[in-house]
């Protein structure tokens, strides 16, 4: 039978969880006044101009959609800064020696990300819920779209991690694929308001489903159906996880 | 004695470059076994490779009969690695990276924590239990890292250059605690530049250099199977005119006299009678057998030419 190390996983996860807490300025209040910055500035100057969805605000519609950006960006940044620090300082060198597998390695890491984005994003809410009439229509969605989302940003922050040898690495990783990725996936609109080819081009981009399918959770209302979104957003998670799990079972660039 | 760890035709490749080239050994069990060569030689790559810090590039090796790929969650268990490069972390004190690394094999309660705080005692660090690894001196961070290694009671300590840049107090310190987990019983592997430290310390010794191990025996052996002895003279003469039987047999000549090596066959009667015919007026005359320096020297040396 297959051993599974749940102690030293759950040690690693407490040690992942407590890494960014101790931070908590910059890892979770930071991002969440941030968020809340866009806010101001987009929602309260465009609200009385547009309804995106019938019945709702700017505000209302936003207000989703800048939760699952943060959570994304920051269950990416989680895992990305965490393993190239502890690259950079040696210290993965602990968990290397430590009798725990690849896969507990990643589950770990991926569930200290699925927190911190948890943590931001109902930070952003509970802020949110206070100056905008917010509804929950389907809650079960809007948590599962967020752990779904929040570990499979997890991992591309993992792989970006695995991958880079420097910040500046990790820098290009985050400014060129997941900042684009993240705004052009509908956070600040329905894809419906996009010319035609960029509407197709919005149905490649997986964050898209993710955004779309979380404020389906919300106000029943979405872009594409939320099953495509749940279909697709699994299927992301399993092949960045197909992927890590292979990168660190031969030990690329971590394992020298 | 079975063996502790057991290489079998390791080897490891970087693109064309080889760093181990299939290396066959074992350290029995108990041992306190001294792996030495020049910088470059292939030790901390041996090193890692037992200790799951690297994959080999075919071979294999076992720890207490258990392969260190197949059955890495008991090797690990097994071994205990002080790494070469210092480490540090920024965001936990001391005694939480001892506490994590215990979690991660598994191992809490108040047992853990009474060794945590047998290993802090022990290891001078006690005041400094709840500072940050960053906040430490390099002295320091060496302690913390022997004290990670130990953690788990790993039943083999590799020590990969553990007195590099530590202070002599310090230093004894450390080899007084080693020899002790020695006599406790466990196996100690170590590699060190410090060859009169592995001269003292350990009792089988293996010369690695390019990857290859150049010499492999107890250290008693590889002393005695060195051919020269050295003999140092000093002459009442301040520049003495050597002649070709004693020039050749130079090694070096510093304030306190001149060191000569010489075949062990020779007597020192012959060596007195070069002497006493170059016609120079001893002061003081001192012979001594190799040190492991000088086995070293020769080995690596020799294969360099």
């Amino acid at each position: 039978m297959m051993e599974f190390n749940f102690a030293g996983a759950w040690a690693l996860f407490v040690k992942e969880v407590r890494r960014f807490y101790s931070v908590a300025v910059q890892t979770i209040f930071a991002p969440v006044v941030s968020t809340l910055l866009y806010l101001l500035v987009f929602g309260q100057v465009i609200d009385t101009q547009i309804e995106v969805f019938s019945g709702l605000n700017y505000s209302q519609f936003l207000i989703p959609g800048l939760v699952m950006m943060a959570i994304l960006q920051n269950a990416f940044a989680n895992t990305s800064s965490s393993l190239i620090q502890s690259k950079m300082h040696g210290n993965l060198t602990f968990a290397l020696l430590s009798p725990i597998s690849p896969l507990e390695f990643y589950l770990a890491f991926i569930a200290a990300s699925v927190i911190r984005g948890l943590a931001v994003g109902i930070g952003i809410l509970v802020v949110g819920s206070i100056g905008f009439d917010l509804a929950f229509n389907a809650p079960g969605w809007v948590l599962l779209f967020a752990v779904l989302s929040a570990a499979m940003m997890g991992g591309l922050g993992m792989l970006a991690g695995i991958l880079s040898d420097k910040y500046d690495h990790l820098a290009a990783f985050q400014n060129f694929i997941i900042m684009p990725l993240t705004f052009l996936s509908g956070v600040f609109y329905s894809i419906h308001a996009l010319p035609e080819i960029w509407q197709t081009v919005s149905h490649f981009n997986p964050f898209f489903y993710m955004v779309d399918g979380f404020r389906y959770g919300f106000f029943k209302q979405s872009d594409v159906s939320a099953g495509l979104s749940l279909v697709v957003t699994v299927g992301f998670l399993l092949l960045i996880t197909a992927i890590n799990l292979i990168l660190l079972n031969k030990g690329v660039k971590i394992r020298k | 004695m079975s063996s502790a760890v057991k290489f079998e035709q390791v080897t490891k490749q970087y693109g064309d470059f080889e760093a181990l080239k299939g290396i066959s050994f074992d350290v029995e069990e108990g041992a306190f076994f001294g792996l030495l060569g020049p910088n470059g030689a292939g030790k901390s790559t041996l090193i890692n490779a037992m200790s799951g810090l690297l994959v080999p590039s075919s071979g294999q090796i076992r720890v207490h009969g258990c392969d260190v790929i197949k059955d890495y969650r008991q090797t690990r268990r097994l071994l205990g690695l002080v790494p070469q490069e210092l480490i540090s972390d920024p965001f936990f004190s001391i005694r939480q990276l001892l506490e994590l690394q215990s979690g991660y094999f598994g191992l809490k309660g108040k047992q853990q924590k009474a060794w945590i705080d047998e290993l802090l005692h022990r290891l001078a660090l006690v005041d400094k239990a709840d500072a940050i690894t960053n906040q430490l001196s390099g002295g320091m961070k060496r302690r913390v890292l022997i004290a990670m290694a130990l953690v788990h009671k790993p039943k083999v300590l590799v020590l990969d250059e553990p007195t590099a840049g530590v202070d002599v107090d310090l230093r004894h310190t450390l080899w007084e605690f080693t020899k002790e987990l020695h006599q406790q019983g466990h196996t100690i592997i170590l590699t060190t530049h410090y060859l009169e430290e592995a001269e003292a310390l350990c009792e089988k010794v293996a010369i690695m250099q390019k990857g290859e191990v150049k010499a492999l025996d107890t250290t008693s052996q590889l002393l005695a199977s060195h051919p020269f002895r050295y003999v140092r003279v000093s002459f009442e003469e301040a520049n003495p005119d050597l002649n070709e039987a004693l020039a050749s047999r130079l090694v070096e000549s510093d304030a306190s006299g001149h060191l000569f090596k010489v075949e062990k066959e020779q007597t020192m009667s012959e060596m007195l009678g070069m002497i006493h015919s170059s016609g120079l007026q001893v002061k003081d005359i001192r012979s001594r057998d190799a040190t492991l320096e000088e086995v070293f020297m020769q080995l690596t040396g020799a294969a360099q030419a």
